[in-house]
């Protein structure tokens, strides 16, 4: 505190020594900074209105059945999203049932439970997880990941659920090649981990330490304290965070296009290859003249509406938090 | 102090800049398949004549709307233009060179280069149609090699390529229900199999994936040591692929009979032609804004008709037959003109 004041004492007493700049740089600057924030405006909906416009002929032409349709033929100009769009639900959803679980279990530990020497190194690991480019994790599932899957888990999984019902169509792979929907999905997983972990551990570490001690004062356990008091309190941020993770999930591209499989196909196996919406850009969009163009954009203007909502969603729960 | 240094550096830039401006530099975009060639000729006549290419390699499609727009000195392109669409673009079409795409596999208890198949056959693998591989009709051509009793998982190229339009090509000719059914382009619907992207993809889920086939441009193959197929050619002799099959090919193709050359090399007669063989073409104006630029282009293509065979052989690329070369430059010189209707480029 003495410290404090004292370097106040000393700033202010230099202060009067600069010149001040003259009121008419005040307005500059804040037109200045006004300008950079419209920018980011207008290039955002630059970017949804060129998509719309580009992607108005694909739905004009196939109206709504461009959503419902599950061909993609472009030798017929024949465009249908609906492929695409369960592969990247699919997908996303998977990523959600593994990461979220495990990224909980990262900010509690790291939270509640880690001893402070090990407390910094985990979690500059989580963030440099993060930093990985997604072609990494593309090149290290499809070269690393997916024949160590095929091994050990696609056969011998598929050998033991063949000719059950329901799970004996779900977990079979007819060609154990270790790419698909699911590995897409587990691939996603990890990518979103980091995102998700470190938001809810920044949630976990606001909650007041009153509330936590006050509850192991009166002899909860560590469990019920994460179990009644933290996940309650944090409950919708981290929802918010899950949110997020989601985002990021399903507009994934670079990795997702490597090991999801590519192909235009609905299929009963997890295991199967098919494809999302941004793989289906990505592996398309080189070669793509006319109509089929006009396709990928419409299919562009359907993931970043998914998007947006998810987005979207995440905001006013975070917000509704503060608020309360 | 600072700033002296400052000068200088800037100064040096300046210069720097103004020298590489004397010697021309020539831009391209377009087909990835014959970037690898193109880089390495760029190199060796940068060499020579300190004239650089900048070559972007943006798929076929992607060079055809560069220069469409005229943002680039030429465009390259796998799947030939047709007639009309070089009349109305104005544009005029030659070969640069010429690759392959081959049949690999990974089949458990056959060696590399054993497994015969025939056109048909190929066809209906990737069709679905064949879906083991002790099948009757691949063990008809393979007779003395031990087949596995197990399903085969296609490979095919996610992303759109001109290997897969000259792949499918093939298929169609060889395979009427192929014709009818997923037809002939850069992407297709696949009924069976998974897609990799890029070659670099296929080759991946081939070698990972027992019991797949798949299709890669052959340098790629080569280089990579991946098994490929022997393949039935037209007149129902079995081929491997290699130069001089490739070579075989294009002796005995009609350059003339399609605009622009825009002949397909799959299919060929020819005892031993292989019958996957396609060549890659490059399109520039008939009448350039910029004759110079155009010029330009073709004294590039002209020094590595002259120079560069021995490198596409060294890249497993085949080179054009001579007298295709002077064809081609004939009709550089009588196509491409200047607004004096003077040709923009004579040796």
């Amino acid at each position: 505190m003495v410290a404090l004041s004292q370097e106040r004492l000393v700033s202010s007493a230099a202060a009067p020594a600069r010149r001040s700049p003259p009121p008419s740089f005040d307005r500059l600057f804040r037109l200045a900074s006004l300008a950079s924030a419209l920018l980011v405006l207008i290039v955002l909906l630059g970017i949804i209105g060129s998509m719309i416009y580009g992607g108005l002929p694909a739905f004009r032409e196939f109206g709504f059945g461009f959503i419902t349709s599950s061909v993609w033929n472009v030798n017929e100009d024949q465009y249908g999203a609906w492929v695409a769009i369960v592969g990247t639900l699919t997908t996303a959803l998977i990523a959600l049932v593994i990461g979220v679980p495990l990224s909980l279990g990262i900010a509690i530990f790291l939270t509640q439970l880690c001893p402070p020497w090990l407390k910094r190194p985990v979690a500059t690991t989580i963030e440099l997880l993060a930093a990985v480019p997604s072609i990494i994790y593309g090149m290290w599932g499809l070269f690393v990941f997916a024949p160590l899957f095929a091994n050990y888990v696609q056969i011998p999984v598929s050998n033991i659920v063949e000719g059950m019902p329901i799970i004996g169509t779900i977990l079979y792979a007819r060609t154990p090649s270790g790419v698909g929907i699911l590995t897409a999905g587990i691939i996603l997983a990890i990518m979103i981990i980091p995102f998700i972990a470190s938001i809810a551990r920044d949630i976990l570490d606001q909650i007041p330490s009153v509330l936590r001690e006050s509850a192991y004062g009166i002899g909860c356990t560590t469990w019920e304290v994460v179990r009644n008091v933290l996940l309650p309190q944090a409950g919708v941020s981290i929802i918010g965070a899950i949110m997020l993770g989601l985002g990021r999930a399903l507009g994934e591209t670079m990795a997702v296009t490597f090991v999801v499989g590519n192909a235009n196909r609905l299929s009963g196996s997890l295991f199967d290859p098919g494809s999302t919406i941004a793989s289906r850009i990505a592996n398309e969009f080189n070669e793509a003249i006319g109509l089929q163009l006009n396709a990928l954009m419409a299919l562009g203007c359907i993931l970043f509406l998914v998007t947006f909502t998810v987005l979207v969603l995440a905001r006013l729960l975070v917000s509704r938090v503060k608020v309360g | 102090m600072k700033i002296v240094s400052y000068a200088i550096a800037a100064g040096l830039a300046v210069a720097s800049f103004t020298t590489t401006a004397s010697a021309a530099d020539i831009t391209g975009a377009g087909a990835t398949f014959p970037f690898p060639i193109y880089a390495k000729w760029a190199e060796a006549y940068n060499k020579e004549t300190s004239n650089r290419l900048n070559y972007q390699s943006i798929g076929s499609s992607g060079g055809i709307r560069q220069i469409r727009a005229k943002t680039v000195d030429f465009g390259a392109t796998d799947a030939p233009l047709k007639g009309e669409e070089l009349q109305k673009d104005g544009f005029v079409q030659f070969p640069a060179v010429m690759g392959g795409v081959v049949a690999v596999y990974n089949v458990q208890g056959v060696s590399a280069g054993q497994l015969k198949l025939t056109g048909e056959v190929l066809a209906d693998i990737f069709n679905g149609k064949i879906s083991k591989w002790n099948d009757a009709k691949i063990a008809q051509a393979n007779q003395g090699v031990t087949l596995p009793n197990a399903s085969i998982t296609p490979v095919y190229r996610s992303d759109g390529s001109g290997t897969t339009s000259v792949f499918t090509t093939y298929l169609s000719q060889v395979s009427e229900t192929w014709k009818s059914g997923p037809g002939v382009g850069a992407s297709v619907q696949w009924p069976v199999g998974q897609g990799g992207k890029g070659n670099e993809g296929v080759a991946a889920l081939v070698k990972q994936v027992p019991n797949s086939i798949g299709y890669v441009e052959y340098a790629y193959a080569k280089q990579n040591s991946i098994p490929f197929a022997q393949l039935q050619n037209k007149n129902g002799k079995f081929v491997s692929p290699e130069a001089k099959t490739f070579q075989a090919a294009a002796a005995n193709a009609d350059w003339k009979s399609a605009p622009g050359y825009g002949i397909s090399l799959t299919n060929q007669a020819g005892d031993e032609a292989w019958p996957i063989t396609a060549p890659t073409f490059i399109l520039v104006p008939k009448n350039p804004e910029k004759p110079e630029q155009v010029a330009e282009a073709l004294k590039f293509f002209d020094w590595s008709f002259k120079n560069g065979d021995k490198m596409a052989v060294e890249l497993d690329y085949v080179p054009l037959p001579a007298q295709l070369k002077d064809q081609v430059r004939a009709t550089w010189k009588s196509e491409i003109k200047n607004a004096s209707g003077q040709p923009v480029f004579t040796q």
